[in-house]
């Protein structure tokens, strides 16, 4: 079912398309310094953060999981751009399978996102987090993890939608309050009841979870759960985007 | 006997209300150099996207090399290959990734690939050019290599939705050689759209067609001696009419469309 040169094809062509597009490379590299700049050092520096942790080490393992969720979304949406130039047409009369194609590129964008995600780690010496080479190795497959997940809802969300209606609408209604609601900024334990619940429902906050415990050791969920709904929810992703996929033919 | 390598049978498209293609019957044989003709809008590449399996019809049935579209694609896209009217090249890539891609979800293995990356190439003299971004090159030259990829995998049917629109006549001439020596050579099944009359007429079998419906199906020099018709475009200005069809439309063609109204007042 599963077609191993066109998972291949995928792949090389989104990697060759990300070395390219310096305008990408340079984004996923502002992101995180705006984010650590306005609140980890501006909001920071008026209140002394969670659980003893300065706040800029607590919104480390946050912003790390904003950029693997932003580079998702834009890696799995370029599937709409596939279709807007006509390169998807290409791959739709080529004898290879649908599920290929929505597997390849869960795999392709889970990858752009993932190395985005590493990116991040640059800033590890400015935010006063000291992690050991064993724990930061670990984390590693977790952001992979989420890159998965992430991606698989991205392509979820793009196989639903007919038309480039601007990444503005999906930032607003999908990825910004994912990241708010996810425990990135603040703990959920804390919040009030109604915002505990969302972020309860939203799979980054289990991702944001374990890489929290990886870096600071601080968690909220048991290790299990976090792992379970991750793997879980990347499933229940990319199957529903097959299915939406094959749907649209 | 073989079956026919195009099947279509009683088909109808609609989109929302509007019939894109109706009623449509007609075969092509194996091995035939089928054109088919008909004004903006006839509902040419609605078919053809039909019988790619690219959209599924609203009735009827369709079939290529054999394969029901509807319930056998896989087989069915195994068969075919396309160029398509409008472009599907990766822009971004180079024409060398745009051809080594293509190879790979058509299966060819690498030395097999390589060899007819060059060769395909080298027909429509890109070769120097190959490891320039496409974003990079003319109208023309995108066009070129579309025609380039289609023709990498030597499909059992080809189908060319307009492939020589946008060529200069030096690489229209070429292609055309190649479409008969491929059919020649190999026996592929070629259907082919064009508005160029004078393509058409060296296709052994043409279908004209209007508002999706077919109107004639013949050998363009039957078509012609029957309609009593100086040349193809005649005939196929007698069967369509002579009103416009959306904007795309040739200067000559509006200018005698225009002659025609002022005449009308007169
Ligand atoms: N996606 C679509 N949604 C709605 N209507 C469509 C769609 N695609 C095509 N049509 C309509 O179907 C009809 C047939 O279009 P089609 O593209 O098949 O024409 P064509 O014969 O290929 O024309 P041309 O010579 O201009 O390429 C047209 O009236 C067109 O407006
Ligand atoms: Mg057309």
């Amino acid at each position: 079912m599963i077609d191993y040169s066109a998972l291949l094809m995928i792949w090389r062509r989104d990697m060759i398309r990300l070395s390219r597009d310096r305008a990408q490379i340079a984004g996923s590299l502002a992101r995180p310094i705006l984010w650590l700049l306005v609140l980890g050092f501006g909001l920071g520096s008026a209140f002394p953060g969670f659980h003893g942790i300065p706040y800029i080490s607590y919104l480390f393992p946050g912003i790390i999981a904003m950029n693997l969720l932003f580079a998702s979304f834009l890696s799995a949406i370029s599937i709409i751009w596939d279709r807007e130039f006509g390169f998807l047409k290409e791959m739709l009369v080529a004898p290879i399978s649908r599920i290929s194609i929505a597997v390849g590129k869960a795999a392709s964008g889970a990858t752009v996102s993932f190395l985005q995600g590493c990116l991040v780690l640059a800033f590890i010496p400015l935010v006063g987090v000291s992690i050991g080479p064993w724990r930061l190795l670990a984390g590693l497959p977790v952001m992979l993890l989420i890159a998965f997940a992430m991606t698989s809802l991205g392509l979820l969300v793009a196989s639903r939608m007919s038309s480039f209606e601007g990444f503005g609408t999906i930032a607003n209604f999908v990825i910004m309050p994912m990241f708010f609601l996810s425990g990135a900024v603040f703990p959920l334990a804390t919040a009030p009841r109604a915002l505990q619940m969302v972020g309860l429902i939203n799979p980054l906050s289990y991702g944001v979870d374990l890489l929290r415990w990886l870096f600071l050791g601080v968690r909220q969920f048991p290790l299990m759960l976090d792992f379970s709904v991750l793997l879980l929810f990347t499933a229940a992703a990319v199957g529903g985007a097959v299915w939406a996929f094959c749907r649209r033919l | 006997m073989n079956p026919p390598a195009i099947e279509v049978s009683h088909l109808v498209k609609r989109y929302n209300g509007l019939t894109a293609v109706d009623d449509l019957s007609f075969d092509v044989q194996p091995g035939e150099l089928f054109g088919f003709l008909g004004p903006n809008g006839a509902g040419k590449t609605t078919t053809i996207h039909i019988l790619c399996t690219l959209l599924a019809p609203s009735s009827g049935s369709a079939s290529v090399a054999g394969f029901d579209c509807l319930n056998q694609p896989r087989q069915v896209r195994q068969s075919l290959g396309i160029i398509f009217q409008d472009p599907s090249l990766d822009e971004r890539l180079t024409a060398w990734e745009n051809l080594e891609f293509h190879g790979m979800i058509y299966h060819m293995p690498k030395l097999l690939r390589r060899e007819r990356m060059e060769a395909v190439l080298d027909l429509v003299d890109l070769g120097e050019r190959r490891h320039s971004i496409v974003r990079t090159y003319s109208g023309g030259m995108k066009r070129r290599l579309e025609v380039a990829r289609g023709l990498m995998h030597q499909p059992r049917v080809l189908f060319l939705d307009e492939p020589t629109i946008g060529l200069d006549p030096q690489t229209r001439r070429r292609i055309w050689d190649l479409f008969k020596q491929l059919r020649a050579q190999l026996g592929m099944t070629l259907f082919l759209t064009t508005h160029s009359m004078e393509e058409a007429s060296q296709c052994g079998r043409v279908a004209i067609i209007d508002r999706g419906e077919l109107l004639a199906l013949d050998s363009p020099q039957a078509l012609v001696a029957a309609h009593r018709a100086e040349n193809l475009e005649k005939v196929f200005l007698t069967l369509t009419g002579h009103g416009l069809r959306d904007e795309e439309v040739s200067g000559p063609e509006r200018m005698r469309d225009q002659v025609r109204r002022l005449k009308r007042w007169r």
